[in-house]
């Protein structure tokens, strides 16, 4: 565990990218969603790590409560500030009453605790995708850099199964793996400055779709009439980190039906 | 109740204290840039401190008030008047039906904010305030202010109406404002004679001294980078935003290119791209990142770089984690101490 300034506790729990770091990394958020502890506010999973911010004055006094005598909880919260400020700044607690400290044992607890839950079943997500086109104008450079046709790409694209391993960059925006490297193409030299929501994507070996207009430097080869970010729903995108995306090839003529709705 | 918007300044939006619990979904915390200041001034007008008030930048609005309004001004110098006369910072501020409140450009300071009893009422976008701007949600319509906008504001809390009360009938201090003579009905706004004591404020200034605790990769970095980013100015550049400050000064070497896996960031996590120039991350930072972090700007000079504008010089320092978590737990337990002062006194 590493500090993320004095706030956070970044947890490490692997050092690759694979499924079972993400397994581990999907163990520590469901435990932390159905049992967040005294002073976090929330956790962020990311592809090797869990980062949990906390609320230094909560576990700075929860931990009071927790182990100090009654005269010491009085002392502390009756004159919080000047205590703190007299000896010219310091807190006269012991290091163990130090926020990050607090969040790092209460976090290793967790982590000893974890092993004898199990982890949620993936939830999958079918996404439409209306190929090429206007939707999709670097379809055909990523199929002729391959040295396939357009159905190819699209028959690859669309036959894959995706590992939303995290989410980033965006509200909803996942980063998807499992893509066949057949279909890899590097990123624009220059990136487009707007990106219309939805559209889809490939980086390298990644694959991914836009939830909202952003600039980017991706290739694009599609677009999907879905909707990935959903403000006034709960929880606000489709995707999450663990979620198992399909992408399908619709028309254009179902695209414009589709376009708007949820799922 | 409302507040009319007759200029809306360079960037004015509502934010609160930020939208927490969605970053695991790739939303982005947003809120203040200034936590301390947005605090203090709700606390002066009776509202919690997480009341979503106006954060105006640079150049700010021009307000009209409908009915009387308690309001209070923390964090730059904007050169505030109400219909002329110059408006105290960091007092609650009666102002009456008619008036308006002008805000000019920055005198210092980068960003004031402007609390009113009740607060902006704006309806909750997942559990927050907030104006997102790139994705139109929260705040005001999603968006920043514009001329003829028409602020709705929330109920004043019992101590805001208690403080109102006292300055309306010009007790307690009570008597900054236009018109020198006859009851404060008749001046354009009354202001307080108390704030907040000096010693609890952060050390706004020019050009910063910003602390930082380590940042996770700072092993990446050889010795003499890391003696020149504490050792030499680094530049707030133009193209610096809520979302961070691009700084210019020298540039800082990996020792060896690494590839990163990206993970978490945070508000004032210092980030370097591979062109070597340091950018600060703020408010609108995306959730995670991949470049290698140097340092991380402890959570109470925070309002330091978020005051910072373009052109200042930012100085950093390296404190022990220790220090940082300190200095935080002091300055939340000032800013709680202010908001009880104030009740006590009150009520």
């Amino acid at each position: 565990m590493l500090p993320l300034g004095d706030c956070a506790v970044l947890v490490q729990l692997g050092d690759n990218i694979d499924e079972v770091t993400h397994t581990k990394v999907r163990l520590l958020a469901d435990y932390l969603d159905r049992h967040p502890f005294e002073g976090m506010v929330e956790y962020v999973p990311a592809f090797t790590t869990v980062t949990v911010y906390y609320d230094s004055l909560r576990l700075y006094r929860s931990y009071l409560q927790e182990t100090a005598d009654g005269d010491r909880i009085a002392a502390a919260a009756a004159a919080p500030a000047s205590r703190l400020n007299a000896g010219g700044g310091g807190i006269e607690a012991e290091e163990e009453a130090y926020p990050y400290h607090v969040a790092v044992e209460r976090l290793k607890r967790i982590l000893r605790d974890i092993a004898v839950t199990g982890v949620s079943p993936p939830r999958m997500v079918e996404i439409p995708v209306c190929y090429g086109g206007e939707f999709g104008p670097d379809l055909e450079e990523v199929a002729e850099r391959n040295g396939l046709s357009v159905e190819d790409v699209i028959e690859i694209h669309a036959s894959g199964e995706y590992l939303v391993y995290m989410v980033g960059f965006a509200p909803g925006f996942p980063y998807l793996g499992g893509m066949s490297s057949r279909i890899a193409a590097p990123r624009r030299s220059t990136p487009r400055l707007a990106i219309p929501a939805g559209t889809v994507g490939i980086a390298g070996e990644q694959t991914g779709v836009y939830p909202i207009e952003t600039p980017g430097g991706w290739q694009l080869i599609g677009r999907s009439p879905l909707a990935l970010f959903l403000p006034e729903q709960s929880p606000p995108t489709l995707l999450e980190a663990g979620s198992v995306v399909r992408f399908y090839p619709i028309t254009r003529a179902e695209y414009d039906r589709w376009e708007g709705r949820g799922l | 109740m409302s507040i009319q918007v007759k200029k809306a300044g360079l960037l004015t939006t509502v934010q609160d204290l930020g939208r927490v619990g969605y970053q695991k979904y790739g939303v982005i915390a947003s809120g203040a840039m200034d936590p301390f200041a947005l605090q203090a001034a709700n606390m002066l007008v009776g509202n919690e401190p997480s009341a979503p008030g106006l954060e105006m930048t640079v150049l700010g609005p021009t307000l009209e008030f409908d009915a009387p309004h308690l309001i209070s001004l923390c964090g730059a110098d904007m050169t505030p008047t109400i219909d002329g006369t110059p408006v105290p910072l960091w007092r609650p501020v009666l102002v009456q039906p008619g008036s308006k409140l002008q805000l000019g450009s920055v005198k210092s300071g980068c960003r004031c904010y402007m609390a009113v009893a009740g607060g902006v009422d704006v309806p909750l976008t997942m559990n927050s305030h907030s104006t997102y701007l790139r994705a139109g949600i929260g705040g005001f319509h999603g968006r920043q202010l514009k001329a003829d906008d028409e602020l709705p504001v929330g109920r004043a809390s019992t101590v805001g109406e208690r403080i109102e009360a006292k300055l309306l009938r010009g007790g307690n201090g009570a008597g900054i404002g236009g018109g020198a003579h006859g009851g404060a009905r008749d001046r354009a706004f009354s202001a307080a004679a108390w704030q907040p004591t000096s010693r609890m404020m952060p050390a706004y200034s020019r050009d910063p001294d910003v602390r930082v605790t380590e940042g996770a990769q700072q092993g990446l970095f050889d010795a003499d980078t890391l003696d020149a980013f504490v050792a030499s100015d680094y530049k707030v550049q133009p193209q610096s935003d809520r979302m961070g400050y691009r700084l210019a000064g020298p540039d800082l070497h990996m020792r060896e290119r690494v590839e990163l896996i990206s993970e978490a960031v945070t508000f004032g996590t210092v980030q370097v791209p591979p062109d070597g120039q340091p950018i600060v991350l703020m408010a609108d930072r995306q959730t995670t990142g991949g470049y290698p972090k140097i340092a991380q700007v402890i959570s109470a000079d925070l309002p330091l770089m978020a005051q910072a504008a373009i052109g200042a010089n930012v100085r950093f320092r390296f404190v022990s984690l220790q220090e940082a978590q300190e200095l935080n737990l002091i300055m939340q337990m000032e800013l709680e101490q202010l908001q009880l002062g104030i009740r006590i006194h009150y009520i």
